[in-house]
């Protein structure tokens, strides 16, 4: 099993979403979250007050997949959030020791 | 048909000597009737208009101030500062009741008023034809008291975010006993030295407030500024607004309320007060394009922070020119507010570092103190008619009506405001500082006066 983390342009969330799902991926986890990579932030005024602004937001999205799959997944999701500009983010990849679901223990796999 | 036109024209006959059975000759005592009637319509109507001009002035303080003070601030702050409103509703009506009331309006000396008011005494449903000849004394008692309430909440603006609670709650109090009250009378107040219209030494035109209202707060919040000192981190990059959104609201709640505080001072519901209303709304659309514009060229970018400011500064420097000036001055007062509050909160206090927080200087001091001597400049009895010389003439008023030396008058209205606003408050603070402590400990500051202060917290995620 493999841990995904997406993070990702918020608005770029509904079509990695609707991508996903038509491959038959339901689960997952998303945070608003700030941060910035190469990208540059923006100038904000406030009554002349100059406030750069570097931590921009974004939306981080994980989600747990079988091995097999995770090739696939990942494919899926770079197309749907690729613009093509500085700013669209990063994908990190965990291997994950266990998964358990806790109502009714299922381990592995069948509890993704 | 001909039977119907028959009958109409058979009562239209007898009207005339069913009147002249009922008048029965006794045209003195009708006369007296029509008369007490008609002062009894006049009465309900203005009244009607005071009570709703009175609500709209609390309005102004809450939510209006809070909303667009609170918005202004940092999220650990936003109850604090919203706090600083609120309690003023509370604490000044009843200082207001036991003294306040008295002391602006009691009596006919120059510099205070005495205690024939004092616990509402003599306050009742016949009206102060000194002040208001056709509302009741309680209704005019009432709306002055809401004036009295957002003149120190607007001071607030400046201590923001580091002061005691406690500390602000006997500040205040004192603030208005001392200087806010005086200078109500001083402008206001049946022969105080500034009053245009009750026997003045220095007649001073303030329709509503820029200099008892605007200067006295505005300058009062530059020297708790300066003394306070700056907030941890000014100026830098952590302290930016944390809600605009709220802001804006309060903004457009003061716009509103503003028409109650200006047009709501004609103290009737006359034409002047449907001037007044114009002029104000025309000073704050002008304001806002003002800033903006200024902005713009400036920043590159009109912002909506700029916007709502702009308006409040024009709604300021309007304030005590509203019931003096025709629609085109105010807009061109509100047009110069803005450009001159806007460089106020940008150039000049980068320059000179002061920690107004929320610019209540920047747009209540030099907002008040423009407008104050705007109106010298275009008061005009075209507007105004109540002012009468000896001989029961309509007297000149402003520059524009060839009365250059309003302008004089104004700037001593303006000098005496500046000054009691500034030894006043320095004494008040020395006196807060001495006892109570006026700042919050740093660790306090950097929790936020939210906990701090009041134990609670504005916006919690997790319930």
């Amino acid at each position: 099993m493999k841990k995904i983390e997406a993070i990702i342009q918020p608005f770029k969330l509904d079509e990695v979403k609707e991508a996903l799902k038509a491959i038959g991926i339901d689960g997952m986890t998303i945070t608003e979250v700030r941060g910035h990579g190469r990208q540059k932030g923006h100038k904000e005024v406030y009554r002349g007050q100059e406030y750069n602004v570097d931590l921009l937001p974004k939306v981080k999205l994980e989600l747990v997949v079988s091995s097999a799959r995770f090739e696939e997944v990942v494919k899926t999701l770079t197309a749907a959030a690729r613009t093509g500009k500085i700013g669209d983010g990063k994908i990190f990849v965990y291997e994950v020791a266990e998964a358990i679901r806790i109502r009714n223990d299922d381990r592995g796999e069948s509890a993704l | 048909m001909t039977s119907l036109f028959r009958l109409r024209a058979l009562s239209l006959l007898l009207i005339p000597v069913a009147l002249s059975a009922q008048t029965g000759g006794d045209i003195p005592s009708k006369i007296a009737a029509l008369e007490a009637a008609t002062k009894s319509a006049q009465s309900a109507g203005d009244n009607a208009w005071m009570l709703i001009s009175a609500a709209l002035v609390l309005m102004m303080t809450g939510p209006g101030l809070a909303l667009f003070y609170g918005g202004l601030v940092r999220r650990k702050n936003v109850l604090g500062t919203m706090m600083h409103s609120f309690i003023l509703m509370a604490v000044v009506t009843v200082i207001w009741a036991v003294a306040g009331y008295s002391l602006a309006f009691g009596g006919s000396s120059p510099f205070v008023g005495d205690l024939h008011f004092a616990l509402l005494n003599n306050v009742g449903s016949a009206p102060n034809p000194d002040y208001a000849s056709t509302i009741p004394q309680q209704t005019f008692m009432v709306y002055q008291l809401m004036f009295a309430i957002i003149t120190p909440a607007l001071i607030s603006g400046a201590f923001a975010e580091r002061m005691k609670f406690s500390a602000m709650l006997l500040f205040t109090v004192l603030w208005s006993l001392i200087v806010y009250f005086p200078m109500a009378h001083m402008v206001w107040g049946k022969g105080g030295l500034l009053n245009a219209s009750l026997g003045g030494k220095f007649p001073c035109f303030d329709f509503a407030g820029g200099t008892v209202v605007h200067i006295t707060s505005g300058v009062s919040a530059l020297v708790c500024a300066l003394y306070l000192g700056k907030r941890v981190g000014f100026p830098g990059p952590t302290l930016k607004p944390h809600n605009l959104v709220i802001s804006f609201i309060g903004a457009c709640l003061l716009w509103v309320g503003w028409f109650g505080f200006n047009a709501g001072s004609a103290l009737a519901a006359s034409g002047l007060a449907t001037s007044a209303f114009v002029a104000t709304h025309f000073g704050a659309a002008a304001a806002t394009l003002g800033w903006i514009f200024a902005e713009w060229i400036e920043n590159g970018k009109p912002s909506v922070l700029g916007a709502i400011s702009g308006c409040v500064a024009g709604l300021v420097a309007i304030t005590p020119a509203s019931g003096f000036v025709k629609p085109f001055p105010a807009l061109l007062i509100g047009l110069c507010a803005g450009v001159v509050c806007y460089l106020m909160v940008t150039r000049v206090k980068a320059k000179f570092r002061y920690d107004d927080a929320l610019d209540a200087f920047g747009v209540h001091g030099a907002g008040g103190t423009l407008g104050a001597i705007f109106t010298g400049v275009f008061a005009t009895s075209a507007v105004n008619d109540g002012f009468k010389d000896a001989a029961g003439k309509v007297m000149a008023l402003g520059a524009i009506d060839g009365n250059g030396g309003q302008v004089l008058n104004q700037l001593v209205g303006c000098l005496v405001a500046w000054l009691l606003a500034i030894v006043g408050t320095i004494v008040i603070l020395k006196v807060c500082d001495m006892t109570l402590g006026l700042r919050v400990s740093k660790e306090q500051e950097s929790e936020g006066l939210d906990v701090s202060m009041h134990g609670e917290e504005g916006y919690i995620f997790e319930s």
